[in-house]
């Protein structure tokens, strides 16, 4: 099997596309879903700032966001992206669905990274007298650093997996290429490059997330 | 009498589960002074953790009121509150460090929270590590280190913002008997030097007492004695203070026929040879059964259960020899221990 220059080409735009894709929608979806996530875990009876009827509605709606399958949900949110970006096609418009499925993912991640923190630990931030916003800076997120970057390793393959679909209705990336070219021309050669590809990328997110976590983490010796 | 440093008024605690209300505590009263080292004992269950909780306003208390240099906690606003705890340090049983931080940087942490400049917090983190004696641990994390260094960093930490109370929430059930005696040294030697009340709970007697001098006997979420740590050791008048106190003494003791009594040393009698003296007066035999001596607050404190003999007269001599010589005793029964 050989490429001519133009397929090579196709693959590194199908990678920078994908890799832009990914690295937006999950800065994105971090930037809504890390502080969701600790309103789920502070607002919870036991939490540091108990407030029940928002801990339950808010954990419904992102249940109800979750409990959409995602291709759906991106013919959904599709005209969103016309609203928004200008577009309804190509990687730039797939941000935003998969920005709005991918962040209740993440606040459900961040939530069970930081249920993990040790009930005494805050109890003694706040013997010591700490605000709920310096428990939260300074206790929960730092404490729960590991686990919030394994917690990011997971979201961001869920991404990768999510915007490999974009490829059915017309966005960018190796998954297009994949969809494309591999499944509705039957070139198989292409299709398994670009699933190597991204089984690679995934396997690259992995690694660093977990290196970083075991790296930062101090209660390894 | 100066102003106590903590007043807990009527105090009582309920909680609200799926089945209903738990009283954890009810009607406390207590005064602590400032300076002390005052004791909290009770068996698990009975309310004391709730209670020290409830002096710092980590648990609301559902009734009364705790007053902190005469000012109630509860009136007071959020602000004032997280600033009244930091005039209370508190240890913890689990120690409670933030593992993800360096021991100097744990210390710190109180010092953060009230905006101290960094080089100032680090300075005074230095210098309570040499109090507690691991200037040489400063980098360490805490993973890295035995759980009695574990303490003494929560020591440290608490002091950090100079409180003038340290409040010790089981600090020393989770360490062994060699690593406590030497926490409970540090605790006494920080009261001493530095004038912090010290406030313990605690299930075992010997932590009471090692270090305090006074005690509140707490049964069944009520307190059921007050006083200083050598008399209720000499004297415990509630059923709870008998059991904590002697309680190796009922386990014990196996009763024969005759009349028993509890003769007490209360430090006074200790270098009189007692039991010698009165077997010479009287003439007659004494079977002693248990007893044991403690050494509280540098004086021997002690108790002995004697059976005396069988024939009352005789009996009875030996009782009036105990009562002229001013030799504190109590008849006992199997069901008094």
């Amino acid at each position: 099997m050989t490429f001519d220059a133009a397929t090579i080409q196709m693959l590194k735009t199908g990678i920078w596309e994908t890799f832009y894709m990914v690295f937006l929608s999950s800065l994105l979806a971090y930037v809504i879903g890390l502080p969701l996530g600790i309103v789920l875990v502070c607002t919870d009876t036991d939490g540091i700032h108990p407030m029940p009827a928002v801990q339950k509605i808010l954990g419904t709606v992102i249940n109800l966001l979750r409990s959409v399958p995602f291709l759906i949900l991106l013919f959904i949110v599709l005209p969103l992206s016309k609203m928004v970006i200008g577009t309804r096609i190509g990687s730039p418009a797939m941000v935003i669905p998969l920005t709005i499925a991918a962040g209740p993912y993440v606040a459900r991640v961040v939530e069970s990274s930081l249920r993990e923190i040790d009930g005494g630990v805050v109890e003694a931030a706040k013997s010591m007298g700490a605000s709920d916003w310096q428990i939260i800076w300074k206790v929960l997120l730092p404490e729960c650093r590991p686990s919030l970057l394994v917690g990011g390793a997971l979201a961001v393959t869920t991404i990768l997996s999510y915007s490999a679909m974009a490829g059915f209705v017309g966005g960018g990336g190796v998954g297009a290429i994949a969809i494309n070219y591999g499944y509705y021309r039957y070139e198989a050669g292409l299709m398994w490059v670009s699933v190597v590809l991204l089984v690679v990328m995934v396997q690259i997110i992995q690694e660093i997330g977990m290196r970083m976590s075991r790296k930062g983490d101090k209660r390894i010796r | 009498m100066e102003q106590p440093i903590i007043q807990i008024k009527g105090l009582g605690k309920e909680f609200q589960t799926t089945e209903g209300k738990v009283r954890a505590l009810g009607d406390i009263n207590l005064d602590i002074q400032s300076g002390e080292v005052f004791g909290i004992i009770g068996l698990s269950g009975a309310g004391k953790s709730t209670l020290v909780r409830c002096i710092n306003f980590l648990e609301v208390p559902t009734e009364g009121e705790v007053l902190f240099e005469g000012e109630s906690l509860g009136s007071m606003n959020p602000a004032r509150l997280r600033r009244t705890r930091q005039s209370m340090g508190m240890i913890f049983q689990q120690f409670n460090l933030l593992a993800q931080r360096s021991v100097v940087r744990n210390i710190c942490f109180p010092l953060e929270l009230t905006g101290t400049p960094k080089s100032e917090a680090k300075k005074r983190a230095m210098e309570l590590l040499k109090t507690v004696g691991l200037e040489d641990k400063a980098g360490a994390y805490p993973a890295q280190l035995s759980g009695g260094q574990k303490q003494r960093v929560a020591i440290a930490r608490a002091l950090a913002t100079n409180p003038k109370v340290i409040l010790c929430d089981e600090a020393t059930s989770a360490l062994d008997p060699n690593t406590t005696k030497s926490i409970l040294g540090l605790l006494k030697e920080i009261n001493k030097t530095m004038g912090v009340t010290v406030i313990v709970i605690t299930h075992e007697m010997a932590v009471i007492e090692a270090i305090c001098d006074r005690v509140a006997i707490i049964d069944k979420s009520q307190i059921a004695e007050v006083g200083k740590v050598s008399e209720i050791f000499s004297e415990p008048k509630s059923k709870i203070g008998r059991q904590l106190i002697l309680g190796d003494a009922a386990r014990q003791v196996k009763f024969g026929g005759s009349r028993q009594i509890r003769i007490i040393f209360d430090g006074r009698e200790s270098t009189e040879p007692v039991i010698s003296n009165m077997v010479l007066a009287c003439k007659t035999p004494v079977n002693i059964m248990y007893a044991q001596t403690r050494d509280v607050g540098g004086t021997a404190m002690g108790q002995m259960i004697v059976q005396l003999p069988g024939d009352e007269a005789e009996a009875d001599r030996a009782l009036r020899y105990l009562e002229t010589s001013k030799i504190p005793y109590e008849e006992v029964t199997e069901h008094d221990i």
